[in-house]
């Protein structure tokens, strides 16, 4: 019955062998409301009165609206109201405002132009479905069409159309830069010194997690002057959060009911019809669904945002990947949504999990008038992994070596320094890659059959940050100026260098935008709130504890943005060796280069969550 | 907008309603009856989760006018039941893991008791057919496939 193998031989004296229900069939808790269909999903909430709400959308990717005529649709039987710009009492917001990340984007009903096909421009409520999609369809909407841009590339042209006015220069900032940079090491030295370049452009296209169920919300007036909304969402306060702010409403007087998603599959974290249908419910005083149809669903639905991937490998003749590059497009559509995060995510995952000892990446989150993308799914890691695995095996092809060999040969193992500078633990790669081999039956080099990702990782070279170069390039409207080099990476245009082992470096966090939203590190186990760490040059200690850690970005995956020129720093004793006596001293404190062990308090993570499998 | 009085039988109880002229058998059957066993998926009588059985034939019920079941019969999910006992099919899929987020799974209900009724030993290749109509997006046709076999008396079949 079950297909579920263990390989318990695998790391047998890590683990206790207490698996009580992984691998042994169980009953759902909730699959007895399924099969009876008495499963309350949002719709299924019945109220006495309920209007319906629907949107007028745009035809065009991008067009600036003139006028709106809706006096026809106003006089249609059963038109309750019409929801137009004015009535949005906070009429935008970018998703993950929430954490203090990016500027507010996107307006929940566009005010002056749209920049996608299904951008609401006008909502509609009325008493039945149908009468509020005859009124829809008799809106009368004057627009001025623009230029549009869909490619990501085309969109980083200086002659680009702009699509996004908080954003105009179509890429999202990463502080001073136009995109994300990642910094290992020297690459382009290290293609210097490689028997075989090996190149490749991979390609994905949006997808859309198409759930059963549409997205929609219901919203009703409770008693005390609350609203009841009942919701598809998969991310319950982060939509209540969303709809607080976009009502400029306490949150106190929202009561959100979810917790049975149709199905989600990442698309719906987006939080944009519960705001409408509490709208509604405010300017009717009663309740009001909002619902997608399915083409709404497929259009105008945020779906997993495409990537392109130029990838440069620099490989010794025996097999050895010396240096990898990445260039990645990461195609946020229209609004920010949660692209920003995405690809820090996947830049921080590069260059997959592999010991390279030279990475080097520039990733762009990029503007165009297609549908915002959101979340899917490991979104901003499995379009890079695709490339990177696509990349692996025309690596192998060049060097004339077995795929999987190629692999356990290149593969991260314990200890094992990333390029996100933190050291590799838990690594399983190598026993992957065996399992495999020997159900596919494919042969393997002897001693990658004896290979292990606790062997032979975490000692020199692997252990240790190289000495990186660094560079200016990509500062925020350069593009747009035309004045860029065209390298686009590292390389001869370098102009800095961070000595061997310079790891860590104070961060400082933006300002949060509203009181509310300053962290009270006291409540995470803080207990010297320091004033906040100004930025400080390379100390040759790195601190083990940043003074203001800020949850937010705990990993933040471009190391060297800080001083334009770095001072020169002293030499340094490998990272590792300072780090045990800081680590005694700082106690409890949270530690990001040491591996969780239990009972430490790691901000925003449960005391009771702890990573001990192997220290 | 002039409403029709359609009677018909509703999980084996008489049933009376008004229905408006051209709504569907979906709306009617949620908003107006109460039975929100059947499911809004597509409104285009793509993805099957508002299947109900029509004088034991399964049909699309958002694209079925209501005034078009007037002396029928109609049975869905929310009268799969006998009374405290379960079918053999709900049965089946709960021990089956044969449903994730629950949304499909009134239409694959639905869909896999006309073919048990009309044919109490389908072959696998029969199932299939059966819930061809039925779109499922979180668990995967495998385990509904042999849920529906398991109901059927039959072992899972599986072919390796």
């Amino acid at each position: 019955m079950s297909s579920i193998e263990f390989r318990k031989d695998l790391f047998a004296d890590e683990r206790s062998d207490n698996l009580n229900e992984i691998g042994k069939p169980t009953i759902r808790q909730d699959i007895l409301g399924h099969v009876t269909g008495r499963t309350p999903f949002y719709d299924d909430h019945l109220f006495d009165g309920l209007l319906h709400m629907r949107c007028v959308r745009s035809p065009h990717h991008h067009a600036r609206i003139r006028s709106i005529d809706f006096s026809a649709a106003g006089r249609m039987p059963g038109v309750v109201r019409i929801v137009e710009v004015k009535d949005v009492p906070h009429n935008l917001n970018t998703l993950l405002s929430l954490l203090n990340f990016g500027r507010d984007d996107e307006p929940l009903i566009a005010p002056q132009k749209v920049a996608y096909i299904g951008e609401p421009v006008l909502a509609i409520i009325a008493e039945t479905e149908r009468q509020a999609r005859d009124a829809v369809a008799a809106v009368r909407v004057s627009w001025e069409v623009l230029p549009h841009v869909l490619d990501v590339e085309e969109a980083l042209k200086p002659n680009a159309p702009s699509v996004n006015d908080i954003y105009p220069n179509n890429t999202f900032d990463y502080g001073p830069y136009d995109h994300q940079k990642l910094r290992f090491g020297d690459v382009e030295r290290a293609f210097q010194q490689a028997d075989h370049i090996v190149e490749g452009e991979y390609q994905m296209s949006p997808i859309e997690q198409a759930p059963m169920e549409t997205c929609g919300a219901i919203a009703a007036p409770e008693t005390n002057d609350r609203y009841v909304c009942h919701t598809s969402t998969q991310a319950l306060f982060f939509s209540l959060s969303t709809t607080a702010k976009l009502m400029n409403m306490a949150s106190s007087r929202l009561h959100f009911i979810g917790g049975t998603v149709g199905g989600g599959f990442g698309g719906k974290v987006d939080s944009i019809v519960e705001p409408m249908a509490v709208l509604g419910a405010v300017l009717t005083g009663r309740p009001v669904k909002f619902m997608w149809d399915r083409e709404e669903e497929m259009q105008v639905g945020a779906p997993r945002g495409a990537e392109r991937w130029r990838i440069k490998d620099g490989l010794t003749r025996d097999g050895r990947i010396i240096a990898r590059s990445f260039t990645g497009f990461f195609d946020a559509g229209a609004y920010i949504r949660l692209s920003s995060y995405a690809v820090q995510k996947g830049t921080g995952h590069l260059p997959g999990p592999y010991s390279i000892p030279n990475v080097a990446a520039n990733v762009f989150m990029v503007f165009t008038n297609r549908t915002p993308a959101t979340a899917m799914r490991g979104f901003g890691i499995t379009g890079v992994d695709f490339a990177i695995e696509c990349h692996m095996d025309k690596g192998a092809e060049a060097v004339g070596m077995n795929p999987i060999d190629f692999h356990i040969l290149n593969a991260y193992r314990d200890g094992d320094m990333k390029a996100h500078r933190r050291a590799a633990k838990n690594a399983a790669l190598i026993e992957c890659c065996q399992v495999t081999a020997g159900k596919a039956g494919w042969r393997i080099a002897p001693d990658h059959a004896q290979a292990s990702s606790l062997i032979g990782g975490g000692a020199g070279e692997r252990a240790t940050i190289p000495e990186t170069v660094t560079d200016q390039i990509g500062r925020i409207g350069e593009r747009r100026r035309e004045n860029l080099p065209t390298a686009p990476y590292a390389g001869s245009t370098a102009r800095g260098r961070v000595a061997a082992g310079a790891a860590k470096q104070a961060v400082v966090a933006a300002p949060p935008q509203h009181e509310d939203m300053a962290v009270d590190l006291a409540r995470f186990g803080f207990s010297k709130p320091q004033a906040r760490a100004t930025r400080q040059p390379h100390s040759a200690v790195p601190p083990a504890s940043p003074s203001s850690p800020r949850p937010q970005q705990p990993a933040p995956p471009a190391p060297q943005s800080s001083s334009p020129v770095p001072p020169p720093a002293p030499p340094q004793t490998p990272a590792s060796a300072p780090r045990a006596p800081q680590a005694a001293e700082q106690g409890q404190g949270y530690r990001p280069e040491e591996p969780f062990q239990q009972g430490i308090k790691r901000p925003g993570v449960s005391r009771f969550i702890s990573g001990t499998r192997r220290r | 907008m002039a409403k029709k009085p359609v009677r018909f039988t509703h999980n084996g109880r008489e049933t009376a309603i008004f229905a408006e002229s051209g709504s569907n058998l979906l709306d009617v059957l949620r908003r107006v009856v109460g039975d929100l066993s059947p499911k809004y998926g597509c409104g285009q009588g793509t993805c099957g989760t508002c299947i109900v059985l029509i004088d034991g034939e399964p049909h699309l019920s958002c694209l079925t006018l209501a005034e078009t079941v007037e002396g029928r019969k109609v049975d869905t999910t929310g009268g799969l039941q006998n009374g405290p006992d379960l079918h053999p099919l709900q049965k089946a899929f709960m021990e089956g893991f044969s449903a994730q987020c629950g949304y499909c799974t009134p239409g694959m209900l639905m869909a896999a008791k006309a073919l048990l009724d009309r044919n109490p030993r389908p072959t696998r290749e029969e199932v299939v057919e059966a819930i061809s109509g039925n779109l499922c997006r979180c668990t995967g046709y495998d385990p509904i496939v042999d849920a529906i076999l398991d109901a059927a008396g039959q072992t899972s079949g599986r072919v390796a």
